[in-house]
């Protein structure tokens, strides 16, 4: 009982790192992005190559990915996403599912449509004990990294003069344009930094969601249930969900495998029901 | 740009369905891709009911076109083969799904909405997909037997019972959809579309409005789904899938959506190119994919429909 839970936590880290960008664009920017899980892809393929051709060591090829997310995400919004803020929802929706299928296609072509081949560096294999509880070590050293990232980002975003500037913009993006700050570069910095975690939680994955082409549709769900649920533009709701997600989904892959995925649909469905703006919803909305 | 009158207009609308079914007589080899491009169509007019009409975010409509499916071919399987019915009984449990569904639907703000579609579709799709035994899971569902059309007219192998049936359900679809679309039912949803908050000032019910709209796109969606398991006798588990709700929207989308030809106009186009570009690789076809559609958002022309519409103004000689 115990594992599962862990091991939940564990999931839910992971997908709260990688899903806590799309709550930026979703939420605060209000940006219907569906290609998020193309970044979280980009840094999955990055850290798999460096590791694989360069040979650089894993807690390196985190690094590597975040810079590859990160840089995919800037260059993009400058080409792509910033010409659609105003845009409607569907127009938003529909360059996003392209971009989505560009990528596909061309990780498809790259790569080759199988499973991308990894192995945990040895210190991350095995079990550890902790806690009269034996559990994995790369798990542990997900909610470790999880955990650390969480406390940086909350750092990051309520103490600094950054996360001033990124609430102020997207809270009224006009009032803040008008007191001269630099709103554009603003959402530059913020979407880039989603997409970098979002690279970071892919190859920090490597080692559970399976990294092949299609990643970023097989996931998108889960990313989306997790800002959804969560609560979209917010930092803890979708913390809370995601920790949620990942128990609930690793629980009931555990004691009701015959079921799969449909738990976890379920799950979401009800709770969307019951609170159709989030478990904790943004202030401002309802 | 020429200017028209609406004569010329009702004439060019004449022409389309006449073209149609000259279709049968003209083109008597492909009447199979004939049958599914009107099948296509009719699906992506019931997502612009949804989307271009009422203006219901969703990437789930695969839900009600692989249930309505599902419905016609398990009925037919279980040893009810007789077509109409079985597409009245899929049109019923369409309707039913969606009216369920539009209560979640009317809630929630554009993201629930598209949340809850997706998340319905995929329901749906695992739900197929466990009940292996009754539905064939991923094999998909075998052994369906069409009876002959009012019992004579039996369905051959070259399609050509499959057409007419296709092309008269759909022809009568459409003009219900086209009548109930110019009401003042029909306009009040376009109202509701353009500005919720004034709809909801003068006093229209808004919600309601939204319910009837989705439920009555499910429905269509629904005897689409059920008019391709009857046609093809087979009903695969990608009818249910997020790939088929992101191809119905790329076709609508090219078609133009809140038009009513848009969807059977993209879905000939559509059609028309991935057949003559099934030789391609997959991944080249997807990159083409998500290429248009980045293209088409970046330009922002408004599909075939709104091409046509700049290009011929109507206008009365008065």
């Amino acid at each position: 009982m115990a594992i599962v839970i862990f091991d939940g936590i564990a999931y839910g880290m992971l997908l709260y790192l990688i899903s806590v960008g799309l709550s930026i664009t979703l939420g605060l920017m209000n940006f219907v992005n569906l290609a998020h899980g193309a970044f979280a892809m980009i840094g999955g393929y990055a850290a798999s190559l460096a590791m694989s051709r360069l040979g650089v060591p894993f807690p390196v090829a985190l690094l590597v990915a975040f810079a590859a997310g990160g840089v995919a995400g800037a260059v993009l919004e400058r080409v792509l996403f910033a010409r659609l803020y105003s845009s409607t929802h569907l127009d938003q929706l529909l360059l996003t599912i392209g971009l989505v299928f560009v990528c596909v296609a061309t990780a498809t072509y790259l790569f080759g449509p199988t499973m991308q081949a990894f192995s945990l560096p040895s210190y991350l294999d095995g079990q550890v004990r902790v806690l009269d509880l034996d559990v994995g070590r790369y798990r542990l050293f997900l909610v470790l990294i999880g955990g650390i990232v969480v406390l940086s980002l909350a750092a990051l975003m309520t103490q600094t003069k950054f996360g001033a500037m990124v609430r102020a913009c997207v809270d009224n993006r006009r009032v803040s344009a008008g007191l001269g700050l630099p709103v554009g570069r603003v959402y530059l910095l913020a979407f880039a930094l989603g997409c970098g975690l979002a690279g970071f939680g892919g190859a920090l994955g490597l080692g559970m969601l399976s990294l092949d082409p299609t990643f970023p549709l097989k996931y998108l769900i889960y990313f989306l249930i997790v800002v959804c649920v969560g609560g979209a533009g917010t930092l803890s709701g979708p913390f809370l969900a995601a920790l949620l997600v990942g128990v609930v989904d690793v629980a009931s892959k555990y004691y009701l495998p015959q079921l799969g995925a449909f738990v976890i649909y379920v799950f979401m469905v009800v709770l969307l029901l019951f609170r159709p703006h989030g478990l904790i919803p943004r202030r401002g909305v309802r | 740009m020429f200017n028209i009158s609406p004569r010329i207009l009702g004439v060019a609308e004449g022409a389309f369905w006449a073209g149609l079914l000259a279709c049968y007589f003209l083109l008597p080899n492909s009447l199979p891709l004939l049958t599914q491009i009107l099948i296509v169509g009719l699906f992506a007019v019931s997502l612009d009911i949804a989307l271009g009409y009422a203006g219901i975010l969703t990437v789930g409509h695969a839900a009600f076109f692989g249930a309505g499916a599902y419905v016609a071919g398990l009925l037919s399987k279980s040893g009810w083969g007789e077509p109409v019915s079985g597409l009245l009984v899929a049109a019923v449990a369409g309707g039913v799904l969606g009216y369920l569904c539009s209560w979640l639907i009317v809630r929630g703000a554009d993201l629930t909405r598209l949340m809850i579609t997706i998340g319905i579709c995929l329901l749906l799709y695992e739900l197929a997909n466990r009940f292996g035994g009754l539905t064939g899971g991923a094999d998909g569902l075998q052994g369906i037997e069409t009876w002959p059309l009012l019992g004579v007219l039996k369905f051959d192998l070259y399609g050509r019972t499959a057409y007419v049936y296709t092309l008269v359900v759909v022809a009568m679809l459409f003009a219900g959809l086209r009548v109930f679309l110019r009401s003042p039912l029909g306009l009040a949803l376009k109202g509701v579309h353009e500005n919720t908050r004034r709809m909801q000032a003068l006093g229209s019910p808004v919600g309601a409005r939204l319910r009837l709209a989705y439920t009555a796109s499910a429905l269509v969606a629904a005897v689409a789904g059920a008019l391709m398991a009857q046609t093809t006798q087979f009903v695969g588990l990608d009818s249910l899938s997020f790939d088929k709700s992101a191809e119905v929207l790329i076709i609508l989308i090219l078609g133009g959506t809140g038009r009513l030809y848009g969807g059977l106009l993209g879905a000939i186009a559509y059609t028309l190119i991935h057949d003559s570009f099934s030789q391609l690789d997959a991944r080249y076809w997807m990159l083409g994919l998500g290429l248009f559609l980045v293209a088409f958002v970046l330009l922002g022309r408004g599909g075939l429909t709104a091409w046509l519409s700049r290009a011929f103004v109507v206008r009365s000689r008065s």
